[in-house]
Parts: C-alpha cells; sequence; structure tokens
C-alpha cells in the first residue's frame, strides 16, 4: 500500500485544487499542502537519492529539519537545489524536480555505491587519496581524475547557472518584543506582550500561524487547539503595535539584539504580486526576544532507518491532522518514549491500522497502554526494530526483544509487514538562536537532551524550547514570557486554558542507537552512520568538534538539527564518558538556509548606485561606448561606424596630437583644502613643497602612505592664500579624503583647516594638442590665455559662453593641454561651447583608451603602476621627495627593502614582432613557454602608439634602468604569448616636454 | 552592532569605517627612530576582549572616534572623539608575546 489523502480532515482547503510537477509528471494537491504532503497524497513515497550511498530516501519530517526530501524548484532557467521538500507550499505551476539520480530516481546507477560502504566510510577521501611512491600513477594526479568522478557522483543538489531575475529587499525593524515562533507559547507570548501596548513582531517560519496548534489534535477550553490559534491571531491583527511575519526564518542572532530573518514573500505563488520581492530580508532590532522556537523530534539510530516509509512519530501526526494525509496503512511504531502514542493515535483515527508498537522501555504508563489498546495495536515493551523491509519503499519491519542498558537485541526476531513506521527518539529543544546569542546549553538527565540555560541578557524562552512540552506549559510560560519581555510585572496567578486530552510524559528512555547488523544512519543528508563515528573514534578523534568535521556529521544543509544529539551519544558511549563531558557543537548563523539574493538586496541591480558624469548623456548621445570605472561611467571610445576600439583609440590619439582632442575629467578626485595651516597641511602630506606655491598657480603632487610607498597623484592648485583645491585620481578619491581627515582629526587636530569633497561640484574637461590655445582663445572671455596670461601650470578665471569657468594650464598628454573647470550645472552648456569653438579645428572628443594611449607615450603613471608595492624612486619620481621637511612616509620611505637593488623599476618596451602587448605579462630573459619562469617583471599597461607606430607597454622590471636599450622577451603562457621586446625609457614620446611648454 | 555618535546618536556599524588599532602613537614626525616607527605602522594589537580602536562616522558627521570595544561580545563601553582621546599611551607588545 503507499501513503494516500483521508477522505475527509486536515486543515488543507479541499475545494481547491493545485496543480504541479514533479520530476516531470504532473499530480494535484490542495491549498494548505506542502509538496512533501501533496506527494505523500498522490501516494509517492521516493523522494530522493542519498548524498554518498545514493540510498532510496523518503520524507522524514514535515519541517525545517528534513533531512532526506530535498529537491530543485525550477522557476524558468533559474535552479534552486536543496529545498526540504516540506518547506515548499505547492501552488499552480510549481515545477520540482528530483537530486542526486542518473538516469532517474527510481533507477539510479550510483546505488551501488552502497556495496562499498566499508570503502567510503568517514575520512575516505583522507586515506584513499594518496598516490603511490612511484611509477606513471605516482603522486595524487590519477586520484585528481578520480576527485572529478567522485565529486559527481556524491553531493546535493546542482546549481544553476542562468541570472535569477527576482528582486529582493532588505528592510530595517525595531521592536520592544520580537516574539520567535508562533506556537502557543509564543502566540501567548505575543498577545501579553501586545496588550501592554509593546511594539511586537511576531515571525513564523511556516505559512500558518499556530506552530502545534495546528496538528496536535487537542482542544483549547473545549475548542481545537487551531481555532484557539486563530483566534489569538485575529486578535493581534487588531493591534496596531503588533506586526505579524508568516513565512519569516529568524536565522540569526547577533549582538545587541539584532536578529536576521528572512521572509518568503512569494515563492508561493506563481507570480509575485505587483512590486513585491522574491524574498525580503529583515534586520531586526529587539529590546526583547521571546524564544518561542519548540522543539524537534529525534529519530533513532537503527539498520535501515533511512527506508522510504520510515517517518518522525510528530510528522506522521502532522500529515494526518493538519494536511489530511496518511502516511501509510500498515503502521509500526518504534519509540523510547511516550510521544509516539499520541501521533499513533491520530493515525489510527484517521483511517490506517496500527499493526505493533515497539517500545524500548520495558515499562510504559497506563495511559499508553490505554491509547496502544484503544487503537487495536500490539504492544511490545523491551522491543527494538532491527532492520527495515523493502526496496524503494518499506515492507516491512524485524522486531526483537532489546535490553536498553546493553543497547543490543536479545531474543529471537520477528517479522512483520508494515508500509510505515513511525519512530520517537525523544526531542531536542531547539535552543539555535540561543547559542548563537551565546547561552552554553545544560544537559537534562531527564529529557536526554540539551536544554537553554534559564534566560539570556536579551532573550526569555518559553515552552517547549525550554523543555517544557505540554501546550499548557507553553501556554502558561508564553503568557509569562510575553509580560516579562514588555516589562510587566508577573500576575500572582493566570487563569489558563483548559487542555484536552491530559498530556503524556515526555521523558525518554537513555537510548539512541540499536545496535545491529547493517547501515544505521545518524546524520541522513551526509550518508554518516553509526560505524563511521565510531571509526573516527578508534583514529582518535576526541573532540566533538573534530569529529563533526571528520565526518562531516551535522555539516549538511540541516545542519544536524535530528542529528547531533544521536550523534553525541554514540560518541560519548565510545569515549566511556557521559553526554555533557563530551559537550555539544555550537549553532552558529544561519539557523536555516538563506538566499543570498536577500543578503545581498538592493545592493545589486536596478538600486545600486552609479556616478554619471554632468556631460554623460552628450557622450551617449555622440556615440561613446562607455566603462564602468568603479561606480563611474566614463566614455572608452567614440567609434565610428565600423571602427575597433583600437582603430578608434588610435584615431582620437593621432588627432589630438596633430590638432586637438577633448576629454572629460570630471571623475578626478577633487578636494577643497582651505584654512590658514591648509599649506602647512599639504606639506605634511604631499612629499613634495606646497606652502611655496603661489596663488594662482598649480603644483604635481606626490602622496605616500606611512609605510613609505606611494599612495596617489595628482595636481593641486592654489586659488587664494587659504585656499587649495586638491586634485586625485579618480579611483582614490574616497581614500584619499578619509586619509586626509584621520590625520587632520586624530593626528593633527590642531591644524585649522578644513576639508570639502567637490568632486561633483565640479565639471571638468581637459582640452589638449596644437591648437588647443587657439581653441580656447576663440570662446573664453574675461581672460587672456596667452603664455604669459597662462604659463605651463598657471591658473586663470573667465567665462565660456557666459558660464565662469576656471582653466589650468597642465597637461596629461603631453599636448598643451588645459582643464577647463566650471560648475557641475554648467558642465553640459560649457563642453557644448568647446565642441563648437573646436569644430574649426576638427578637434575630436576622445574616450580613455586614448587617453591611456596618450599617457603610456608620456609615461605617466596611474593606479596600475601605483600597485601599492612601489615606491616612488621605483616610479623614478625620487626628485619628488623632499628633504627639507618630514611628511608621511617619509621616515619609513629609505628603509633597506625600498632601496635595494634589483627592486621592479617602471620601463618602458617596445614590441620586436609588431604584436600587441597585454597587461599581466611577465618579462623573462630568455622565452621558455614549456616551463615558463625567471620572471623580471610584468606589464602594467599597453597599447598601440600612434605616435611611434609600435605596439608598447609600460612595465615594472627588475633593474629597470640598466636595461635600457637591451632586449627581453614577453612570457604569456596563459594566453600563449611569447615574443622579443626592447627595453626602454618610459618617456616614449616628447621626452623633453617641448609639445606642452609649447 | 551600534556605536553612538557623540554628534548623531547611536547608529549602525554600517555606517562606520574601521581605521584601526587606537593603542598607537605617532612617533616625532621628525623622528629617525626606526623602532619606533615600525611599531606605529606595523604592530597592532589583537586582544580578545577589551579594545580600543578609531572608528570614523563615515557614512555620517565624518568625526573619529576613539571606540572602546570588547572583540568577544561587540559591547561597547566608552565612545569619545578620537582627537581628544585617540592616542592613548602607546603599549607596545613584546615580540613573540601572546596578546
Amino acid at each position: 500500500m503507499s501513503p494516500r489523502r483521508t477522505p475527509s480532515g486536515g486543515r488543507v482547503n479541499r475545494l481547491r485544487t493545485i496543480r504541479f510537477t514533479f520530476d516531470g509528471t504532473a499530480y494535484t494537491g490542495h491549498q494548505g499542502d506542502t509538496l512533501a504532503s501533496a506527494l505523500l497524497a498522490n501516494g509517492v513515497s521516493l523522494f530522493g537519492r542519498s548524498f554518498k550511498y545514493h540510498r532510496p530516501r523518503g520524507v522524514l519530517t514535515s519541517g525545517v529539519d528534513e533531512p532526506n526530501a530535498l529537491v530543485t524548484v525550477l522557476r524558468g532557467e533559474v535552479r534552486e537545489p536543496n529545498i526540504p521538500a516540506t518547506m515548499v507550499e505547492i501552488h499552480d505551476g510549481l515545477t520540482a524536480v528530483s537530486q542526486n539520480r542518473f538516469p532517474s530516481l527510481a533507477y539510479d546507477v550510483s546505488a551501488v555505491n552502497q556495496l562499498g560502504g566499508k570503502f567510503i566510510s568517514a575520512g575516505f577521501y583522507y586515506k584513499t587519496f594518496m598516490g603511490p611512491v612511484i611509477g606513471p600513477l605516482k603522486g595524487t594526479r590519477f586520484w585528481m581524475l578520480c576527485e572529478k568522478i567522485i565529486r559527481r557522483a556524491a553531493g546535493l543538489g546542482r546549481a544553476g547557472h542562468a541570472p535569477d531575475p527576482s528582486r529582493y529587499e532588505r528592510m530595517n525593524a525595531f521592536c520592544d518584543v520580537l516574539v520567535v515562533g508562533s506556537g502557543p507559547a509564543g502566540l501567548a507570548a505575543a498577545h501579553e506582550a501586545a496588550q501592554s501596548g509593546a511594539q511586537v513582531i511576531l515571525a513564523e517560519l511556516d505559512p500558518c500561524f499556530g506552530g502545534s496548534a495546528n496538528w496536535s489534535g487537542e482542544t483549547i477550553d473545549g475548542e481545537p487547539a487551531a481555532t484557539w490559534a486563530s483566534d489569538v491571531v485575529g486578535e493581534l491583527k487588531t493591534h496596531d503595535n503588533v506586526r505579524l511575519l508568516k513565512r519569516t526564518t529568524v536565522w540569526g542572532y547577533y549582538d545587541g539584539n539584532t536578529l536576521a530573518a528572512v521572509e518568503r514573500v512569494s515563492d508561493h505563488k506563481d507570480t509575485p504580486a505587483k512590486g513585491a520581492p522574491r524574498h525580503r530580508h529583515w534586520t531586526i532590532r529587539a529590546r526583547k526576544v521571546v524564544l518561542a522556537t519548540g522543539a524537534f523530534e529525534r529519530p533513532l539510530v537503527f539498520p535501515g532507518n533511512d527506508r522510504p516509509g520510515v517517518m518522525m512519530a510528530s510528522a506522521a501526526m502532522r500529515y494526518a491532522n493538519q494536511y489530511g494525509v496518511l502516511p501509510g496503512e500498515k503502521i509500526a511504531v518504534l519509540a523510547n518514549n511516550d510521544s509516539a502514542y499520541r501521533a499513533m493515535a491520530a493515525l489510527a483515527k484517521a483511517g490506517a491500522r496500527i499493526i505493533a508498537i515497539a517500545d524500548l522501555r520495558q515499562d510504559v504508563s497506563a495511559a499508553c497502554r490505554k491509547l496502544a489498546n484503544d487503537a487495536g495495536a500490539e504492544l511490545l515493551t523491551g522491543h527494538a526494530v532491527i532492520s527495515t523491509e523493502g526496496g524503494k519503499k518499506l515492507s516491512g519491519v524485524k522486531l526483537a526483544p532489546f535490553s536498553a542498558t546493553s543497547g543490543v537485541s536479545t531474543g529471537n526476531a520477528r517479522d512483520i509487514g508494515a508500509d510505515c513506521l513511525i519512530v520517537s527518539g525523544g526531542w531536542s529543544p531547539t535552543i539555535h538562536l540561543a547559542s548563537q546569542a551565546g547561552a552554553r546549553p545544560v544537559w537534562s538527565d531527564d529529557l536526554q537532551a540539551f536544554l537553554p540555560p534559564e534566560t539570556g541578557k536579551g532573550w526569555i524562552g518559553a515552552g517547549a524550547f525550554n523543555g517544557n512540552f505540554s501546550t499548557a506549559e507553553a501556554i502558561s510560560e508564553g503568557f509569562a514570557a510575553g509580560r516579562n519581555a514588555a516589562g510587566q510585572p508577573a500576575l500572582e496567578t493566570t487563569a489558563l486554558p483548559d487542555i484536552e486530552p491530559a498530556p503524556l510524559d515526555p521523558n525518554p528512555a537513555p537510548v539512541f542507537e540499536i545496535k545491529a547488523k547493517g547501515k544505521a544512519f545518524v546524520d541522513f543528508q551526509h550518508d554518516v552512520t553509526a560505524d563511521d563515528v565510531r571509526l573516527a573514534h578508534l583514529e582518535g578523534f576526541v573532540s566533538v568538534e573534530h569529529l563533526k568535521r571528520y565526518t562531516t556529521l551535522g555539516m549538511a544543509t540541516d545542519q544536524g538539527k535530528g542529528s547531533n544529539v544521536p550523534g553525541l551519544a554514540i560518541m560519548a558511549e565510545a569515549l566511556g564518558k557521559p553526554i555533557p563531558e563530551v559537550g555539544t557543537t555550537r549553532f552558529r548563523p544561519p539557523y536555516a538556509p538563506v538566499s543570498v539574493g536577500a543578503l545581498a538586496a538592493e545592493r545589486f541591480g536596478d538600486l545600486k548606485p552609479e556616478r554619471l558624469t554632468p556631460m554623460h548623456d552628450w557622450h551617449l548621445e555622440n556615440g561613446a561606448t562607455m566603462y564602468s570605472a568603479g561606480l563611474w561611467f566614463r566614455p572608452m571610445i567614440y567609434g565610428g561606424p565600423g571602427e575597433t576600439i583600437e582603430q578608434a583609440y588610435v584615431r582620437e590619439a593621432q588627432a589630438t596630437r596633430e590638432t586637438a582632442g577633448i576629454v572629460d575629467v570630471s571623475t578626478l578626485g577633487k578636494i577643497a583644502v582651505q584654512g590658514p595651516d591648509a599649506a602647512e597641511f599639504l606639506d605634511r602630506v604631499y612629499s613634495n613643497v606646497f606652502s611655496t606655491l603661489p596663488v594662482g598657480k598649480a603644483r604635481y603632487g606626490l602622496m605616500l602612505r606611512e609605510d613609505g610607498l606611494v599612495f596617489d597623484d595628482g595636481t593641486t592648485w592654489r586659488l587664494g592664500e587659504h585656499d587649495f583645491l586638491m586634485t586625485t585620481t579618480t579611483a582614490n578619491a574616497g581614500k584619499v579624503m578619509q586619509h586626509l581627515e584621520y590625520f587632520l582629526d586624530v593626528v593633527w587636530p590642531d591644524l585649522k583647516v578644513h576639508l570639502t569633497s567637490v568632486t561633483d561640484q565640479w565639471a571638468g574637461a581637459a582640452i589638449g594638442g596644437p591648437k588647443a590655445r587657439e581653441i580656447l582663445a576663440s570662446c573664453v572671455t574675461g581672460t587672456k590665455v596667452d603664455n604669459e596670461a597662462l604659463p605651463f601650470m598657471g591658473i586663470v578665471h573667465g567665462e565660456i559662453s557666459g558660464a565662469p569657468v576656471m582653466i589650468c594650464r597642465l597637461s596629461f598628454s603631453g599636448e598643451m593641454a588645459f582643464e577647463v573647470y566650471s560648475g557641475a550645472g554648467h558642465g553640459t552648456h560649457v563642453w557644448e561651447a568647446l565642441i563648437e569653438a573646436g569644430r574649426p579645428f576638427d578637434m575630436v572628443s576622445y574616450g580613455l583608451e586614448a587617453l591611456g594611449t596618450m599617457r603610456i607615450e608620456k609615461g605617466h603613471v596611474t593606479g596600475a603602476e601605483i600597485d601599492g608595492r612601489t615606491s616612488a624612486r621605483d616610479l623614478h619620481l625620487g626628485w619628488m621627495l623632499s628633504k627639507k621637511k618630514p611628511f608621511i612616509g617619509s621616515a619609513m620611505m629609505d628603509r633597506e627593502g625600498l632601496s635595494a637593488s634589483g627592486r621592479l623599476e617602471l620601463v618602458g618596451l617596445i614590441s620586436l614582432d609588431n604584436r600587441p602587448l597585454s597587461g599581466g605579462a611577465h618579462i623573462v630573459e630568455e622565452v621558455d613557454a614549456a616551463n615558463p619562469h625567471g620572471s623580471l617583471g610584468h606589464i602594467t599597461a599597453a597599447c598601440f602608439s600612434p605616435a611611434l607606430g609600435k605596439y608598447i607597454a609600460l612595465a615594472l622590471v627588475s633593474g629597470g634602468k640598466a636595461r635600457y636599450g637591451k632586449r627581453a622577451h614577453i612570457s604569456d603562457p596563459l594566453r600563449n604569448r611569447f615574443g622579443p621586446v626592447e627595453i626602454v625609457s618610459h618617456h616614449f614620446f616628447d621626452p623633453e616636454g617641448k609639445r606642452m611648454h609649447g | 552592532m551600534l556605536i553612538t555618535c557623540p554628534y548623531c546618536g547611536p547608529r549602525d556599524v554600517s555606517e562606520f569605517a574601521y581605521q584601526g588599532d587606537g593603542n598607537r602613537t605617532r612617533p616625532d614626525p621628525a623622528s629617525t627612530d626606526s623602532e619606533a616607527w615600525n611599531a606605529y605602522v606595523y604592530d597592532r594589537l589583537n586582544p580578545a576582549g577589551i579594545h580600543n580602536e578609531i572608528w570614523q562616522h563615515a557614512g555620517g558627521c565624518r568625526v573619529h572616534l576613539a571606540v572602546v570595544r570588547d572583540t568577544l561580545t561587540h559591547e561597547i563601553s566608552s565612545v569619545r572623539f578620537a582627537r581628544e582621546h585617540g592616542t592613548p599611551t602607546h603599549s607596545r607588545r613584546n615580540h613573540g608575546a601572546k596578546a
């Protein structure tokens, strides 16, 4: 027989049918179903294949702790792997597929791995992947090949390659009380906190509030528990001070009572509502947190405990009571505590036959005996399941007398036919968030579980989280916790609801494992068996943290929610120590997997900031291809029809050197340095002197870091006695600002200087070339621009087309050149006026490629050469290091290592084979393509130089200057580019600077 | 983590930029004591516990703050202006000693 939907019962909406597919087969379910419950309702029992052994696996639980039934959900081309089927809400059009099987789930070729169990045990990689010492398979080569195949066979779902089109968003929230979990305890807490007027957030990971009230089958004050829960939720909705978050997993608990949560806003819909994100990430700062996170039922470890049809007792009850699904017709029970009896009774009531109950305890309570009797089940105390039968689904179990003290079965075994075995091995409170908050778990001998300490600094626990499993205790603790968290005094007496039926005893017998022949799984998802744990012990692993990493126990996507305690118990037994002495691993965030999209949210996509220069639109309208440079967008080339990038930049650079060219330099960092001590401040931060700079002049400056290496360069203009305008490289604008602010605020607070970032306030256009001055003269009013009025590095103020401008004669291109600055609002206006003025002279607009080409020809350095490893002398800028004053970096720049011979120095390279050079290629004396070695340095920037008619490059080469005129070779094995070059000075073009001085 | 900026009030750590160990004093600019410079540039305390740090309210008023923070709990016991309190007596670690 198979699992099936019961004719009535459950809380799914049977009037609403939903169509979905699993592994290509179409199924139907009802509103309120999870993928797990809907597939069970359709008789599906096989959900996936296991990680290592490819064993058939079904569904073990009904919630976030599911280790077996992992699926991949497909949304168009986007794959989301490793989602527990128990956490997927079905919706029309849902497409899910199983994982880790080939060619199909039912016929999987790798299932043969099961036979090699001894071989693929714990530590398999470390032991096996050691190669022979000699011979053709020497070393690990052979195993590297095998590893690829094994990695393919072992594993979980496959990630996709398609970009995720979904939108994600982030929210910040503040509250007095955050209640995590909306079972009876959480609802009671939220209710009390809300009554007091506190700002309350209630987070529930499931699609509906109520937790166990939805499936316990209990009555509260004579009403079904689920009705009680929806009444409380209905009342909470009327409070303005309450925010209810369903489908929201609180996954991290950080310092300062900051909690992280992810809300699955649209996963349960075919298409998200208008404007709705797929996931919403919440950062919640709560004054107090009520942890009402419940508990997980633990599996027992016995041979064949992973066969489809074996299910946690509480999960079976939930499928019957909440989803109206019977996981089987003929049910066997294995338990070490009373809670399974309540589940059994629920299944019997829903129409299943209970064949037999194997209870590991010798004695059971009268209440349990009565439940067994009422269900017509055979009760076998002091018995265990020692194996399970069946292939891809359970057909029967083998029962045998069992001694709880020795942990082994003793007498004759008996076969019993069953299509479902429900198991309860006790309960572990869900203490993950408390553990993240720093709480040390306390072992309870009664409950055989780790409990949280009484309360934490920022949180209060309630209900099953505290190890108090009855609904009455949950509600009473919830009330108290809610009042306490809201800062209300405790009530002397509270009228508590009346709950039926009376609770059973949750304390289990201290049995975690039934030792018998066959693979008994501790961690289902990572295929870790009890024998693997013992093997780790035999091999000397003592620490529980080492055990975890060696066996990978608890390291799968479920993070050991069910396997943690059984694994520890087996290790403790092997060590001959009690469990609390072995200790437990510390839980770390995330509690459950979190989508990377939700964490990234607006940092990616539409809302990512972009910086555009004032002339951006002009560039686009005039055919520019744009580069992104950090957050900035800058023209790369203004390509003509059919032009390649190289043709375009060569044309632009050539035209600039022949007549004139104009480039947008608005992205340069600009900092206003103002105040009576501004000159003194600049003397301290630049390696050269600025206090001697006259008003109306600019100077090229070099900054070092404290360690003596070069930090940044740029020109600084003296606009007034106490008023300087500093420019920085585009990339370092923010860093330089921060560097200056640090020294001014922390190191020299006595200096009277004020810094203002004015990068965005100024638009800049650099116009250069033999005709540049004529062009300027034709459009600038209010000032002359001849050599007398505007000498090299001089600054004048005037107007262009009615807009005020500031012009500085300085050159990056090596031509006679001027930087024209205007207010950002006038940027395009001034730019267009300059373009218009340049038209009679055939002036071109040029992009970053031509800019780079001309600077390489001139040997000017940029961030490619100022790479954080080069000194001023390495870049032939030693002349800029003042000997007259200390400055940042002066104390460290002469250290031995920074003046050693053989350092990489800036040189020029000319390609001798007339082929392009590229950045990153190494320089060697002799080419050895088969065994590249002997690097002398590397290329930092390369281009075709129209001025020289050759492919050239700048490079950092050991010994630099001494190699001028010598031949060397490019060695670039990645791009398979080898060839001869000549090492020359980095001043390729016009070394005397005649052109720019005019 | 929240840092209470004396100007702006309690703000999320994402608004701040860490600017390094606060237990450093810059040698006199003209000093040629290479040991002292080396210690200032390269030695960093890395205590498990109370630490003096410099933070800049980069996403706010840009002021530098001398923050005393417990590196184990992120608890902040003091936030003051670095310009007044940023360079406490330099406590250099002995070579080879564990923090």
